[in-house]
């Protein structure tokens, strides 16, 4: 489904190397999950993959089923299915939400050659799908993320996730923030989602989050590089004993 | 002495090319205007308060020809049930117009107006002479002076549905001017939309009494035609408890100038004025704003958006003037732009000047891009970049958008904000 190889990106505007040669792969139907220190460019990883500007890839590759990602504009980029969840979704005073939604749905559709959906559809869809997550019609009124909790604002973006019904999610830290009750919410939208087709990418801090969504591999990512990698036990040893003995080992 | 010499050979060369009408109870006002006009002289660009905006398109004799715009755009307001009264270059179209009755409401037409003892009479002129101070505004005495016809509306109660004033231009050259009244007895209501290119130049004085726990609302959109000019003045007297709203969408024309000189003077008033333009290439558009408060408890509101690109210009000029004793103030003013490219500029002089211990005002401006987060985040959603600059576009318009109170008037303007920003798409 996704395809790394050797990935290395610096800044544009500085010469600061970020990262530094990065492997993945990631099969449709599992998830992934990527643990490590903070500055380890984690949300570096995946602001590239969906195409955020500021950063130059100086070598390597990324593919989405075999079509090359970094050759194409974000806006493509979803259309072709990927979605990312962001770490500090962000507030855009005067698009109301439910304008957004629409917007977003519709353009992909279009993007694919496939029909719109209707105003009557779209609102049923979700109406579910927000009610599942307890999001509430205010919070379908109000413009974008604004005046949303940190949790809220989560929350709403598995609500377009749900929407979007992307081929390839990256979910960078869905659970910072969150109470134990929304990261339950949050993991059972995930869930929901999970199918043979579909791959996951999540980062996150803590074993936590994936108490609730199994990870079928686990990668430890440190200074701008995959530095382990093993199954659902990784998790726990970092929950158990925190970076510094893997660090250690690798060094 | 001598830039009074220099400035008064253009000034009686216009004069010498209008006609003053033959007016009878307007004649003394069209007089005193006259005698205004040729006290302070057309504007130049070294009036201090036309630094940003040059006059001389405005003020020369013949005005510069503006080609008519052909669209297949539905008219403005369509959806809404509305007394319509058109004029075509400044002349006024029987034919096209509704019949001019509605409940509560009288309508006349200002060259049809001949009684001796018009109730216009009391404000045809009136408000715009108390308007030439502190700052001359030579170019509304102009037009009391000269205007050819516009409409005199007296409303005594609450009217059923909005008066619809439709500036049509269909001639190239047409320089047009035209002045209406609005007189609202106590209690009174209406709304009053205005809008089309109306002529290649378009000078339009509009006065508006709003007697006391009168309220008044008035939409406008101005524009379409690339090359059209206009001048505008929009004169207001508040009495207390009164409300007065005003927007204005401005979407292309060459120069636009709008003042708009609000007095309160009656306590518990409310003012608002807002406007949102967006323009491209040679696109001039200037928000000239003077409100005072003299009296208690009053409140007013200027929120100015402005859009613009590839090289348009917006001004914006705008004060609030609290005279001594218009204690418990409120002022707020807000004039931004959102420049889409380098080359476009947005020139605001914001002032505040307060008499009054006990009040509360407040004023800003900006100038920005693009929010490149937000951008990315739409993007990031599968919005293409051209639709998610629209869809922040707007929202960035929204704030004086919303000063419409009615929900299908604001529709309509966002919509041809919308379609304009479409069609104008890099
Ligand atoms: N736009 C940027 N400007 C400056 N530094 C950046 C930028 N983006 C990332 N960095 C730097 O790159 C490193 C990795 O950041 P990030 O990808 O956010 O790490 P993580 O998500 O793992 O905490 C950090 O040192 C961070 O400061
Ligand atoms: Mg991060």
């Amino acid at each position: 489904m996704l395809s790394i190889k050797n990935l290395a990106v610096k800044l544009e505007d500085e010469d600061k190397q970020i990262l530094k040669g990065v492997d993945l792969e990631i099969e449709a139907g599992n998830v992934h999950a990527i643990m490590g220190p903070n500055g380890s460019g984690k949300s570096t990883l995946s602001y590239v993959l969906s195409g955020k500007g500021g950063y130059e890839v100086t070598d390597g590759s990324a593919e989405l089923e075999g079509v090359d990602l970094l050759d194409m504009e974000p806006e493509e980029r979803a259309a072709a299915g990927l979605f990312l969840a962001f770490q500090y979704p962000v507030e855009i005073p005067g698009v109301g939400n439910m304008t957004f939604l629409r917007t977003a749905v519709n353009a992909q559709r279009k993007a694919r050659g496939e029909e719109e959906m209707s105003a009557a559809e779209f609102l049923k869809v979700v109406r579910t799908r927000a009610k599942e997550l307890k999001i509430d019609a205010d919070m379908l009124k109000r413009p974008v993320n604004m005046g949303f909790s940190g949790g809220e604002k989560k929350r709403n973006e598995i609500l377009q996730m749900a929407m979007l019904e992307p081929k390839m999610c990256i979910l960078d830290e869905t659970d910072s923030g969150l109470d134990v009750d929304a990261m339950k919410l949050v993991a059972e939208g995930v869930n929901a989602l999970r199918s043979e087709g579909r791959g996951f990418l999540v980062i996150t801090h803590y074993q936590r989050l994936l108490d609730h969504i199994k990870p079928d591999v686990v990668h430890i990512m440190a200074d701008g590089r995959i530095i382990k990698t093993g199954g659902p036990e990784l998790a726990l040893e970092v929950e158990n004993n925190g970076y510094a003995d893997i660090l250690a080992e690798v060094a | 002495m001598a830039e009074l010499a220099a400035k008064s050979d253009p000034t009686e060369a216009m004069i010498a090319s209008l006609t003053l009408p033959n007016a009878t109870w307007a004649k003394p006002a069209r007089e005193g205007a006259l005698a205004r006009l040729r006290q302070s002289g057309l504007p130049t660009r070294r009036d201090e308060y036309w630094k940003y905006t040059r006059p001389d398109t405005l003020t020369q004799v013949t005005a510069p020809e503006a080609e008519v715009l052909v669209t297949d755009e539905a008219p403005m307001f369509d959806g809404t049930d509305r007394l319509k009264i058109v004029f075509v270059d400044g002349v006024f179209d029987a034919e096209a117009s509704d019949d001019l009755s509605l409940e509560g409401i009288s309508i006349e037409r200002l060259a049809d107006a001949q009684s001796d003892l018009h109730w216009a009479k009391s404000l045809y002129g009136v408000l715009e002479e108390r308007g030439q101070t502190p700052v001359s505004r030579p170019l509304a005495a102009l037009n009391t002076a000269f205007a050819t016809d516009g409409v005199l509306i007296h409303v005594k109660g609450k009217t059923s549905k909005p008066v619809n004033l439709i500036y049509r231009h269909e001639t190239n050259t047409s320089d047009a001017i035209l002045h209406n009244c609005v007189k609202l007895e106590p209690g009174a209501e209406m709304t009053l939309l205005e809008n089309g290119p109306a002529a290649a130049r378009f000078n339009k004085v509009l006065e508006v009494d709003v007697a006391d726990t009168a309220s008044f609302h008035h939409v406008r959109a101005q524009g379409r035609d690339h090359e059209r000019r206009a001048v505008t003045h929009i004169f207001a007297r508040l009495g207390a408890q009164s409300a007065f709203r005003s927007f204005t969408m401005t979407v292309n024309g060459q120069l636009t100038r709008n003042d708009c000189v609000i007095e309160i003077t009656g306590d518990d008033a409310l003012a608002h004025v807002a406007g949102a333009c967006v323009g491209d290439g040679d696109f001039h558009h200037d928000d000239t704003v003077f409100i005072t408060h003299d009296a208690l408890n009053g409140e007013s509101r200027q929120v100015f958006k402005k859009v613009l690109r590839n090289g348009a210009t917006g001004v914006f000029q705008g004060k609030i003037l609290v005279k001594a004793g218009a204690q418990k103030t409120d002022g707020y003013q807000i004039s931004q732009s959102l420049l889409l490219d380098d080359d476009s500029q947005f020139l605001a002089k914001p002032e505040l000047e307060i008499y009054a211990d006990d009040v509360a005002c407040s004023h800003g401006s900006t100038s920005g891009a693009i929010d490149e987060d937000a951008m990315f985040y739409l993007r990031s959603r599968g919005v293409s970049e051209g639709e998610a600059t629209d869809l922040l576009t707007l929202a960035f318009l929204a704030e004086a958008v919303e000063e419409i109170a009615q929900e299908d008037l604001r529709e309509d303007i966002n919509a041809r904000m919308g379609a304009w920003l479409q069609r104008h798409r890099s």
